[in-house]
């Protein structure tokens, strides 16, 4: 005799919606359910977005809870590790700082109390993005039994070392406050701008998140040519030199880098937000609009490159 | 030399037996429909950016296609205890990770009804630097519990793993048998409708063998349904309601455990040439 199904008593309406002959349209919808999966090929590579977002919302604890253990495994929580996460930035604007304005002869077009506002900001937010990406980019290559063992939506993974690099990156932001106290910056109702600008910059860190995690799956190597993009990428980006200096120059490398700057995904999201804590006000339309195409370019384009992928990645582990 | 197509396999399925006609359309627990797994893998351990560009030159090849299942049809009703049996190199492993749903199909449908927890080849625990505790609570929180049910099924399980001690040390620390156990222990204590073994009833010393063996019995006698695979045969012959035979990703053949065991264990004897699989 078969024993009666557990979990499905009669009348359950769960045990009712099965039929033989399911529709595929509606079938799609469980994918990620919790007692009724079907699994069916992948349109165009993609697993059935709603479902996948659903889940992933659904199973936000995993990311945050991974950002967490990583934190505790890299001492991040402690006192000194706090202190470590300010003291490294600190010390690196230190450096850019003495660079540009002391050795380079003032290459800033503002006071240096300002300029030197402005270079901690973008340079805190220009390591949060690229924080969210470098450490984003091993994520599914570390991920490997998880993902060779159960299903799950991998952007968790990724997600999660987004959370991480926000929470390194807050102890800086107050970090900023402070200089933006001491520097005698403006504060005021255009600061709420940073919000905007700060989600523009998480959707930016997400897509390049996605897109060099997925890289690293390729081509293991990817990583090792990272800190050099992300070093050159600071170059070219509006943190060690101001918006307002490149624009008056009518020729030469800064003239071409001022043509060229809105190809930079980095340069309405950085060039806002030093027109907002700086400049002390509302950010112009053109740097909010680069910031807002780039990132919501760079955040789709990464994430349906990872999705397309991601059946890849439990036989390229 | 295999002649038995994937059609006739359905046709020959088509006509029910006891058990498919008690495996009414709520009675299945998992229906597996022509299901081809076909993926490209390198061939490479590591690949990287600078190996492609410097072999771009060369016109080798790196890349391999692996057709892993090639229309494999069956199902296994509720509360019955289906084994997989065959070669290395089958496509068991492809098909349990396929019924898990961590590799979609390429072609085909999978139909799983029930909660499924999983005990697959490689075990618990993905990152070695954390410690057992946080990788049962990741592993966990990653296939969609909750945290109130884990933290309900995580004494049960450090309990039955008996890593009391242990479980807030870095899985680095851990003996391969003290990982087998702990892998064993979250698989059968998830409280899972499906449960998919992939060869991992051989965890830990006698003692544990034996322990993991009763609890196995257990899960059987609760009618909880399953999915084994192994290479122990003993353990197919004893466990199994029913048993599937794969070879080089198509289904052989289907039926109990002890007719299947025999056609392989005589197929793996006289070899592939001398036998026509047709007879199973």
């Amino acid at each position: 005799m078969v024993p009666a199904p557990r979990g499905y008593p009669p009348g359950d309406p769960k045990a009712e919606k099965e039929p033989v002959t399911q529709a595929p349209s509606s079938a799609r919808q469980d994918e990620y359910l919790g007692e009724h999966h079907v699994y069916e090929p992948h349109k165009a590579g993609l697993p059935p977005l709603v479902p996948y977002f659903r889940e992933l919302w659904r199973r936000r604890g995993f990311a945050f809870e991974l950002a967490r253990t990583t934190m505790h495994a890299q001492n991040t929580d402690t006192v000194f590790g706090q202190l470590w996460l300010v003291l490294n930035p600190l010390l690196l604007s230190a450096v850019y700082y003495l660079l540009v304005d002391v050795i380079g002869g003032g290459a800033r077009g503002k006071d240096p109390k300002s300029f030197f506002a402005l270079l901690t900001s973008g340079l805190f937010l220009y390591y949060y993005i690229t924080g969210a990406m470098s450490t984003g980019a091993t994520s599914v290559t570390q991920g490997g039994r998880l993902i060779l063992n159960t299903s799950f939506p991998k952007m968790l993974l990724t997600v999660s070392t987004v959370y991480t690099a926000f929470r390194r990156y807050l102890p800086t932001f107050a970090v900023y406050l402070v200089i933006h106290i001491l520097t005698g910056q403006r504060w005021g109702w255009h600061m709420l701008w940073l919000v905007p600008i700060f989600a523009m910059a998480t959707m930016m860190g997400l897509g390049l998140a996605n897109m060099f995690a997925t890289l690293q799956v390729y081509f293991r190597d990817t990583t090792s040519f990272l800190p050099y993009v992300i070093r050159i990428w600071l170059y070219l980006s509006p943190v060690l030199w101001t918006i307002d200096k490149i624009k008056e120059s009518k020729t030469g490398l800064y003239h071409v880098l001022y043509t060229w700057s809105p190809i930079n995904p980095m340069y309405g999201i950085l060039g806002a937000q030093g027109e907002v804590l700086v400049d002390g006000r509302s950010p112009s339309w053109d740097l909010l609009g680069y910031g807002l195409l780039w990132s919501l370019l760079l955040f789709v384009g990464g994430s349906l490159l990872f999705m397309s992928r991601e059946r890849d990645f439990a036989v390229r582990l | 030399m295999i002649s038995l197509s994937a059609s006739e396999l359905v046709g020959a399925q088509a006509t029910p037996g006891p058990t498919a006609a008690a495996a009414a359309p709520t009675g299945v627990a998992i229906r597996v429909q022509n299901v081809h797994i076909t993926y490209r893998t390198s061939l490479q351990k590591n690949p990287t950016l600078k190996s492609a560009i410097v072999r771009l030159g060369r016109r080798e090849r790196v890349i391999r296609e692996v057709k892993a299942l090639q229309g494999v049809t069956f199902d296994v009703p509720h509360g019955k205890v289906m084994g997989v049996i065959g070669s290395n190199g089958a496509g068991k492993s492809t098909l349990m990770r396929t019924v898990a749903g961590i590799l979609p199909p390429s072609q085909g449908r999978i139909e799983v009804n029930g909660r499924v927890s999983t005990l697959l080849a490689l075990g618990v625990g993905f990152n070695s630097a954390l410690s057992g505790k946080e990788n049962v609570t990741l592993g966990g929180l990653a296939a969609g519990l909750t945290r109130a049910e884990i933290k309900a099924k995580y004494e049960e399980i450090t309990a039955f793993a008996e890593l009391e001690d242990f479980m807030d040390m870095p899985m680095r620390t851990y003996s391969s048998g003290m990982y087998s156990r702990l892998a064993f222990a979250v698989a059968v204590n998830m409280d899972p409708d499906i449960l998919i073994i992939d060869e991992a009833l051989s965890a830990g010393d006698a003692h544990f063998k034996k322990k993991a063996s009763d609890k196995m019995q257990e899960l059987v006698s609760k009618a909880r349904t399953m999915l084994v695979v192994s290479h122990a045969l003993g353990t197919i012959k004893e466990l199994c309601d029913e048993a599937i035979w794969l070879h080089k990703g198509k289904l052989v053949g289907r039926g109990t455990p002890e007719e299947m065991i025999s056609g392989y264990t005589k197929f793996l004897q006289v070899g592939e040439d001398a036998i026509t699989l047709e007879d199973f």
